[in-house]
């Protein structure tokens, strides 16, 4: 995969402040996110509660925990997307590479361009072709250049394993596709802008086992490039493709642990009880 | 180079760029969304202005009197709003029970194959413009009405007073006849969608009672939409009390007040409609313009209660299902 | 249990087939409204056809009314006048109605909707003479003359609320999850909202913006005192201007047999306008995804 996309990657020594999408084969254990002592809140209500975590770069990290846990609030903290909710409020200090994501005067969106995010139901534009879909996030934030757009068309698509099946027909729209494809589609599309990190949110819930084996074993690619963070609700696909898990109960994170000791030995009873499906 | 532009490259000018723009653009649908305020407070402005010298010679005495003699620059509006409010008033008698049937039959016994069509049909009628009416009273309706409704009327009813005195075709009721025409679409669907929100259970209750079709609907869904039901008369009160050019070209424009329905009659929209241009003086302009804001004031308290009657109506039915 | 004890808790036979008697009764009543309240429909259609469609000839589109007492001339100035005035009110209409549509379904706090709703509501129930009178008021008097202007500003602003509520439907009709999907790109917010949700809504906005512009392109009230009318040609936006719904009104008044003949053609023409129009949103809402 890596050797024949054609993403161009920036290599060389990055700046230490800057926010560059790193490359492999730098020190894999230096953290993408820093979050310290985040809380967060709807209105009066408190989601997340003093969470302390460090997700490694170039791994993919799952979250799990029931419903309501506060895992899909985490993840949409990590590029500022609970934002869109009105009435949310923050506190504590969360850092992609050191960069603090809540100085006050960073854009949101510059932060979503970093921290890409594919959603539980796939999205794709219904207005928009194939080739749109993957190419509408370079346009809309002001990129014209035809070659780099075809480039990043063509070794995005790759990226998502869709290339082979798409491109004969990238004007078809979108919506056209099946499910799994769309889905593929939309990490295609969000892996066009070239973003450091790419969040999950239960990417595979509304897909069939086939196409959820094909995303999962796309995710494992994925993490030779980017930082993957995963929610899921299936413990057996946390299990599958993380490499680092961590269980949130109740707006807390209980125990952040490596995947296989995490579910064969976890420290917590909490966790224990959940992973041995005794709740949840 | 980093084509997507991160931190300390001209991106960062085009974050800010954006801040901007999406800054802009947020203004700019704020302003439009408040151009509504403004629309409202245009309209009472401009009506104010427009009869301040008519409200400074005549006062409240205005609304009380019955002459309107430009001649002898004398203006009293009550023949108007008279007009208006009858005219108005047999349009609702003669709309609603058609439009509430109608609109019964549409949601609970129209088999489907006819029922989109009829709302189609109905569709079609709320297209019509006003002057179509209108030409098509001066031309099919007066005339018929003339020579065959009115005069059976007077023969069968004639011992009241609504239905005696002299017929010209042109008249009180003609006019009530067209708005009823122009308004039952607005009744009918109205109606339509709020028995269409009576919960289901309610009509299944009735039936488990062993109820008949029509005890079904007595019960389960006129009981639960009558307040509903009632907004929409009142929206329909709300169109037809501004109705203006059907009404004017078949209503006969004369500012008299008659029992009899048979006898023209002249609305506020009407009037001010024939008289606009012609008005010669100030003061009848301004007095014309008082008409207007007499229009308005009544249309406006008849929407706001009609908007009301069907919003907390929609409310509780949301509530409850 | 005998037959006899079992129907005797029940209602006698004769208060039930009275029962269903009476609920056949009111079906029928029913029906029969039904087929009341569509009767104008035919009516209005029979009599257009019947009385428009002999005095509707290749004039009719090319010519100017011909002076009192002449026979023959046509609608062409009000057809086209018509036409400049639905112009200039989608120029007022349409911008201001989006926006404002996109205000309502993608900023507006639940308070400042609720009053801008209201308000939009109660707008769309003012009577369009109202409108005609004000306009006169704002721009009439002051430039001391009726004009094309001033009757597409009428017509403009009775669009606004119309186009303003249909626009603020048909964008909340579009999927969070597509907002969602943009914001996560990094895409600036007002292109979000123009290039993905304003697209995904589009055929529903055109729908609306059609049938306010079927609603006014009837309209004759507001334009009474606006655009005033004219026998001619207008050469100038700031002179009076015909339209059909006044050259239809003001020959059906007339004394004269052929000006009503030509009122019965200007209705027909005006009347299909209308109804090609309501065909078109037909066709368009009916290819719409049901969300």
């Amino acid at each position: 995969m890596p050797e024949n996309s054609t993403l161009p990657i920036e290599s060389g020594p990055a700046p230490a402040e800057a926010i560059k999408p790193q490359s492999p084969g730098q020190t894999a254990d230096a953290p993408a996110f820093d979050v310290s002592n985040f809380s967060l809140w709807y209105g009066t209500r408190q989601a997340l509660h003093d969470v302390t975590i460090q997700i490694s770069k170039n791994r993919v990290t799952a979250i799990i925990g029931p419903s309501g846990c506060g895992k899909s609030t985490f993840l949409r903290a990590l590029n500022r997307m609970h934002e869109v909710m009105p009435g949310t409020r923050m506190q504590g200090s969360l850092k992609l590479f050191g960069e603090d994501l809540y100085r006050p005067g960073l854009d949101a969106a510059e932060v979503r361009r970093r921290v890409g995010m594919v959603f539980q139901k796939s999205n794709p534009f219904p207005t928009m072709s194939i080739r749109e879909n993957v190419l509408v996030g370079l346009k809309l934030n002001g990129i014209r250049d035809r070659a780099l757009l075809q480039e990043r068309l063509e070794g995005s698509l790759r990226m998502s394993a869709l290339w082979d099946e798409v491109k004969d027909h990238l004007n078809r729209p979108g919506v056209s596709l099946s499910g799994g494809q769309q889905q593929r589609l939309c990490i295609a599309r969000a892996l066009a802008v070239e973003p450091d990190v790419l969040l999950m949110d239960e990417p595979c819930s509304a897909l069939d086992p086939l196409a959820t084996a094909r995303i999962e074993e796309l995710i494992q690619q994925l993490r030779l490039r980017y930082t993957v963070v995963i929610v899921t609700h299936n413990m057996q696909q946390a299990a599958r493709c993380s490499d680092r898990t961590a269980f949130f109960y109740l707006g807390r994170l209980i125990e952040y642990a490596d995947t296989r000791v995490l579910f064969t030995s976890p420290a917590n009873p909490q966790t224990e009880a959940y992973v041995s499906g005794r709740f949840g | 180079m980093d084509p997507l532009g991160r931190p300390r490259s001209p991106a960062s000018q085009a974050a800010r760029g954006s801040r901007w723009a999406d800054r802009n653009f947020y203004l700019l649908a704020l302003l439009a969304a408040l151009t509504i305020l403004g629309l409202i407070a245009l309209v009472g402005w401009e009506l104010y202005r427009g009869c301040h010298l008519a409200l400074a010679k005549f006062g409240p005495a205005f609304l009380a009197n019955s002459s309107w003699d430009p001649v002898s620059d004398v203006y009293g509006a009550l023949p108007f709003i008279f007009g208006t409010l009858v005219s108005s008033l047999i349009a609702l008698i003669i709309a609603v029970p058609l439009g509430v049937a109608t609109a019964l039959f549409l949601t609970e016994m129209a088999p489907q194959a006819i029922r989109q069509p009829v709302i189609t049909v109905i569709e079609m009628l709320a297209a019509v413009p006003s002057v179509i009416f209108g030409l098509w009273g001066i031309f099919v309706l007066i005339p018929w009405l003339r020579d065959h409704l009115f005069p059976w009327l007077h023969s069968t009813l004639g011992f009241l007073p609504f239905f005696s005195g002299p017929i010209y075709g042109v008249s009180m009721l003609a006019g009530g006849i067209i708005v009823a025409i122009m308004i039952l679409p607005i009744i009918t669907s109205v109606s339509r969608e709020i028995i269409r929100s009576v919960p289901n259970l309610q009509r299944e209750a009735a039936y488990a009672l062993g109820s008949t079709h029509w005890e079904v609907i007595r019960i389960a869904v006129l009981s639960y939409a009558h307040r509903g039901i009632f907004g929409a008369a009142v929206l329909g009160l709300g169109r037809a009390l501004g109705e203006t050019m059907a009404v004017t070209m078949v209503i006969g424009n004369r500012p008299e007040i008659s029992a009899s329905l048979f006898a023209p009659g002249y609305t506020l929209a009407s009037v001010i409609a024939n008289e606009f241009t012609e008005a010669t003086s100030d003061l009848y302009l301004s007095a014309l313009f008082e008409l207007g804001l007499v229009l308005l004031g009544i249309t406006l308290i008849v929407n706001v209660i009609a908007q009301l009657m069907l919003r907390t109506f929609s409310g509780s039915s949301t509530g409850k299902t | 249990m005998s037959a006899d004890s079992y129907n005797q808790a029940r209602p006698s036979i004769s208060q039930q087939a009275r029962r269903r008697w009476v609920s056949r009764i009111v079906t029928a009543l029913m029906g029969l409204s039904a087929l009341l309240v569509m009767t104008p429909l035919f009516l209005v259609l029979y009599f257009l056809i019947r009385e428009g469609a002999s005095a509707l000839d290749w004039h009719f589109f090319t010519q100017l009314p011909k002076p009192t007492g002449e026979v023959g001339g046509g609608m062409a100035n009000a057809i086209v006048g018509t036409l400049v005035l639905l112009g200039m009110a989608a120029a007022i209409g349409v911008p201001i109605g989006v926006m404002g549509g996109v205000y309502l379904a993608e900023y507006g706090g639940e308070r400042t909707n609720d009053v801008i709703r209201f308000t939009a509501d109660v707008l769309n129930g003012i009577p369009s003479i109202v409108w005609g009178m004000v306009v006169y008021a704002m721009l009439v008097v002051p430039f001391k003359t009726f004009s094309a202007y001033a009757g597409g500003v009428a017509l403009g602003l009775m669009m606004v609320p119309m186009v303003m509520r249909t626009t603020e439907e048909v964008m909340l009709l579009v999927p969070q999850s597509y907002r969602e999907a943009g914001l996560a790109l990094g895409i600036a917010r007002w292109k979000i909202i123009t290039v993905i949700v304003i697209r995904t809504a589009m055929r529903g906005i055109v729908t609306g913006v059609l049938i306010a512009l079927a609603r006014v392109a009837g309209e004759t009230a507001p334009l009474l005192f606006t655009a005033l009318g004219n026998n001619f040609w207008s050469h100038n936006l700031s002179e009076p201007i015909s339209a059909l719904p006044l050259q239809i009104f003001s020959y059906a008044i007339s004394p004269y047999d052929d000006w009503h003949r030509q009122a019965w053609a200007g209705a027909l023409v005006l009347m299909l306008l209308i109804l090609v129009t309501n065909l078109v949103v037909r066709m368009l809402s009916r290819g719409r995804p049901q969300s």
